[in-house]
């Protein structure tokens, strides 16, 4: 496909305002799982900056962006399944997902 | 800006907000899924195929299956009580309004010194693979290293507890 | 014996101490009685006869000296020398002024010397038996040596201020010795009384020293013509106006003799006098007869140069006629008060007071000699006459009431003798006695007085009263029968000897002072007297022997006539009371002069001590209390800052820093959103820090 006459600032400005979603998200929402949701959207508005970025960018045929933004997804996803093992390991222990309640570590 | 974009931007943004949004948990987890399908279209859309390829692949593929397991292993199904949002979510609203309005703002005072459009690279799966196993065979080995780790820790993390629960 | 009449023969004057002549050991006159008095002031009470033995001992040394210096002055007159030798030497020195100390020896002070050194003696010894039974016989010897050594400091003096320091320290040992037997409160009243009262006349004294001192510059009375009453001085107080057209030198003059009017009990400041009477006999007599009340007469005869200073020949001047109006009133009066009075010692104090009036009268009309002679001969039969009554009082067991008494002429001889021989010699009884001759002087300086003749006819009244009184003591005392409760005895030697001592020298005097022969008169003055008859046949001389002589007899006759050979009971009226009941009453009770000052004097002291109380309490407590209470706010001010600034400060800090770090420790709440939030907060900021420091 042809890359239409979309100014690279409206990729970065969608890869913010999707990066400021999943930050409210991460910081709001009381359920552990639906933190780690909103730090994938925000791993994603990453990419999506780092693509953007590389293909306006003065050297796309380095291919760094690209090669950035797929390790990222590699990391993401090695991430998410550890993150997502730990609140089911968190749940059995303490039987609930609610991080309002998890203060244990309180000084 | 064409139509196209507005249109796989949109949807991205509605999936994000509602994966936030959404009491029923399972409900966030598929509106993160059209999120990303959302963003793999994007990648489509920035002639980054393999990246959008690998974005359906893995994240919606794997990590939204991963996020749906969770939930339903955690038994949070139900809507709680107390409400979804947490004690002084509002702090937490403000700070991520903060974090857009300076990252907004930069990218508008910047507007001028960013392309408009370039010429579409030319890039094949031949170069990218070139790439991995050429200059880029360490961050490859690594993360492979990353990924056994993760694999191994998430199996012991999640293994160790049903042995001592019994 | 008009001094026209004497033989102007000039004397040569000597004025310095010779190669070491007696003028340069006087000093130890009164010096030896005072260490004495020292000595035995740290005596136990136990060691009566060495007490008695110091005392007498130290008197009996001064005796030596005074009569070794009177020999010399006599020795010195006979070849026509006017003996004035002084030792002055500087005590201090403040700027350009000098305090100067020092004594003299000329006629005046020799014969008083003589005197005072032989009936002290006399009383010392005395003392011995009158005060063996008392328990404070240490302490009395003390005091009296003390006085003795001050009263012969006074006589030696020839500096204004060691005047005063004897003078003072007289008057202190008059306090003690009247309130010897402090346990009784009459006594200490009467102490108390004595030094108030002449106290009010010292007063006056010092003003007068004080202003001389200033107008001269010298204290000294003698000092080769710079003496503050030499030549010199003199002229430059004259010229300098006082107040009410006095001169300096009359105004000075006047403060002198009401420093003498207090000590010598002249009116008003006599009252002290016959209370003084509670102190031990041998006190009375001593002081309160023969020196100390002598003392006052002897200073207006001191600075008589001052007093004298600008009368025209055959004139006065105003302090001498002050002195002499006084002393003649005081005369009369006392007499008459004596006259109703029944203590045997009160009746001599009284006599003492008008006798004392003679002397001043004397020295205001006639000159030192004149009241000098009557001082020496006074002192002799004034002293015998109260150890007589000592003597009275001792043998009749400590009775004093004169109307308990009676015929002890039988159980008292000696006494009786002595004592008659002294009241002989008061009344004046012609030629055997001196106090005639003596009496006899003044009233011819009275006779021939300028001013006027009034004082002459209160001394010729005073004379008749004099008579009067002693012949109603006596005829109450040793005639009669005997109305007391135990039977009297007569007295031990060692108090009987001294008495016919006294009576030798009361007969003897008189020759020295007759107008045959005025020795004394030309001893003091300095002038040459040969023995003359014809100096009876001065005109007016017989007729005014004659006179008095009438008025002796008069006063004896009526006396012996109302109480000689009589008996009253003391529970009946006196035969003059039965007569005049309401001026004996009068005289009884001394004419009310204390109840005035107890009335005006005391009462208005007692409002002021209340005032100044009030003053000092409210006023100057008020304060204290004020300055305390100002402290207190002020302590209490500070501990105020102190907790609530600087505690408070620092506490507060503390808290604010504990509070601060529980603030800041509820960050760390164990949970991950707001780690989170924190997170992605300071990277916005810090942030945004980056991009706004960076625009241009």
């Amino acid at each position: 496909m042809m890359g239409q006459a979309t100014p690279l600032a409206a990729y970065l400005l969608v890869a913010a305002l999707l990066f400021s979603i999943g930050l409210a998200g991460a910081l709001t929402r009381r359920n552990a799982i639906l933190v780690l949701i909103g730090i994938e959207l925000m791993l994603n508005a990453a990419n999506l900056n780092l693509i953007a970025f590389w293909r306006y960018g003065p050297h796309p045929e380095l291919l760094t962006g690209m090669m950035f933004a797929i390790f990222s997804i590699a990391v993401a996803a090695a991430e998410a399944a550890v993150g997502l093992g730990l609140v089911i390991s968190i749940h059995r222990h303490a039987h609930t997902t609610d991080l309002d309640a998890m203060n244990r570590m309180r000084g | 800006m064409s139509f196209v974009f507005y249109a796989i931007a949109a949807l991205t943004v509605a999936g994000g907000l509602a994966a936030v949004l959404l009491k029923n948990t399972v409900h966030c987890a598929l509106a993160l899924t059209v999120a990303f399908a959302g963003l793999a279209l994007m990648f489509l859309e920035l002639d980054a195929q393999f990246a959008g390829f690998a974005q359906i692949l893995v994240y919606i593929g794997a990590v939204a299956i991963l996020v749906v397991f969770a939930i339903l292993l955690t038994r949070n199904a139900e809507t709680p009580k107390d409400g979804v949002y947490s004690r002084n979510w509002l702090a937490g609203l403000v700070i991520a309004a903060g974090v857009f309005a300076v990252l907004g703002w930069a990218v508008l005072q910047s507007v001028r010194v960013l392309p408009h459009e370039t010429t579409t690279p030319t890039v094949t799966v031949l170069d990218i693979g070139n790439a991995l196993m050429g200059r880029y065979v360490l961050p490859l080995e690594i993360v492979a290293l990353l990924l056994t780790a993760a694999l191994i820790g998430a199996v012991i993390v999640a293994m160790h507890e049903k042995e001592r629960a019994k | 014996m008009l001094m026209q009449e004497m033989a102007s023969v000039s004397f040569q004057p000597t004025t310095n101490c010779g190669p070491p002549g007696i003028c340069d050991y006087l000093w130890l006159v009164p010096a030896v009685p005072i260490i004495a008095s020292g000595v035995i002031g740290l005596l136990k009470q136990q060691k009566r006869r060495t007490a008695a033995t110091l005392a007498i001992g130290s008197l009996s040394f001064s005796l030596v000296l005074a009569l070794v210096a009177f020999v010399h002055v006599v020795a010195g007159w006979t070849h026509g020398v006017a003996v004035r030798e002084t030792v002055n030497f500087t005590w201090i020195q403040f700027g350009a002024s000098n305090v100067d100390l020092g004594w003299v020896l000329d006629p005046l002070s020799a014969v008083m010397l003589a005197m005072v050194t032989l009936v002290g003696l006399l009383i010392f010894i005395y003392s011995i038996g009158y005060m063996a039974h008392d328990e404070n016989y240490t302490r009395f010897f003390c005091f009296l040596s003390l006085f003795a050594g001050a009263m012969l400091g006074v006589v030696i003096a020839n500096s204004m201020l060691l005047f005063f320091m004897g003078w003072e320290l007289v008057g202190l040992t008059s306090y003690l010795l009247i309130g010897f037997w402090y346990q009784k409160p009459a006594a200490a009243a009467a102490a108390k009384k004595a030094f108030l009262t002449t106290r009010v006349g010292d007063v006056f004294f010092l003003l007068g020293i004080v202003w001389l001192f200033a107008q001269t510059g010298t204290l000294l009375f003698y000092n080769n013509g710079a003496g503050s009453i030499e030549h010199g001085a003199l002229a430059a107080l004259l010229a300098q106006p006082a107040a009410l057209g006095l001169s300096a030198a009359g105004a000075i003059g006047l403060l002198i003799f009401a420093g003498a009017a207090g000590k010598s009990g002249q009116f008003p400041l006599h009252v002290w006098l016959p209370d003084a009477m509670e102190g031990p006999t041998p006190v009375s007599a001593l002081i309160h007869a023969a020196t100390m009340v002598a003392a006052g007469v002897y200073l207006i005869a001191r600075v008589y140069p001052l007093m004298q200073a600008g009368a025209l020949a055959g004139g006065t001047t105003t302090p001498l006629t002050v002195v002499t109006w006084v002393g003649a009133f005081t005369a009369v009066f006392a007499a008459l008060i004596a006259v109703a009075q029944n203590d045997i010692k009160r009746i001599l104090a009284y006599s003492t007071i008008s006798q004392l009036g003679y002397m001043m009268a004397g020295l205001g009309m006639g000159g030192v000699a004149v009241g000098m002679f009557h001082l020496i001969t006074h002192a002799f039969f004034k002293a015998l006459l109260f150890m007589g009554a000592g003597s009275v009082i001792h043998g009749c067991h400590e009775e004093q009431d004169v109307r308990r008494m009676g015929g002890l002429r039988a159980d008292m001889p000696l006494t009786f003798l002595t004592y008659a021989i002294g009241m002989l010699a008061l009344c004046g009884f012609p030629l055997l006695f001196s106090g005639f001759w003596s009496k006899d002087g003044i009233l011819e300086a009275a006779q021939h007085w300028s001013v006027a003749k009034t004082p002459f006819y209160m001394l010729v009244f005073g004379a008749l009263l004099t008579a009067f009184y002693m012949t109603r003591q006596v005829g109450y005392v040793f005639f009669g029968t005997w109305r007391g409760k135990k039977p009297a005895r007569e007295s031990p030697a060692v108090i009987t000897a001294p008495l016919t001592i006294l009576a030798f020298f009361a007969m003897a005097l008189g020759l020295i002072g007759t107008p045959a022969w005025p020795w004394f008169r030309g001893f003091i003055e300095s002038r040459a007297v040969p023995f003359e008859w014809h100096g009876f046949m001065e005109p007016g001389l017989l007729a005014l022997m004659g006179t008095s002589t009438v008025m002796v007899f008069l006063g004896l006759g009526l006396g012996w006539r109302l109480y000689g050979g009589q008996a009253p009971k003391p529970e009946q009226p006196d035969v003059l009371e039965k007569a005049l009941p309401l001026p004996w009453a009068w005289l009884r009770d001394r004419l009310y002069i204390d109840e005035l000052y107890g009335f005006t004097v005391i009462a208005f002291y007692g409002w002021w001590a209340r005032v100044a109380d009030w003053l000092d309490r409210r006023v100057w407590g008020g304060v204290v209390a004020g300055v305390a209470w100002a402290f207190r706010g002020w302590a209490h001010f500070s501990r105020f800052l102190d907790m609530n600034w600087v505690d408070g400060s620092f506490d507060k800090g503390c808290e604010e820093l504990a509070s601060g770090g529980g603030l800041l420790s509820r960050v760390q709440n164990g949970r991950v959103q707001t780690y989170l939030r924190i997170l992605a907060f300071s990277v916005v900021a810090l942030v945004a820090i980056l991009i706004w420091s960076s625009l241009p």
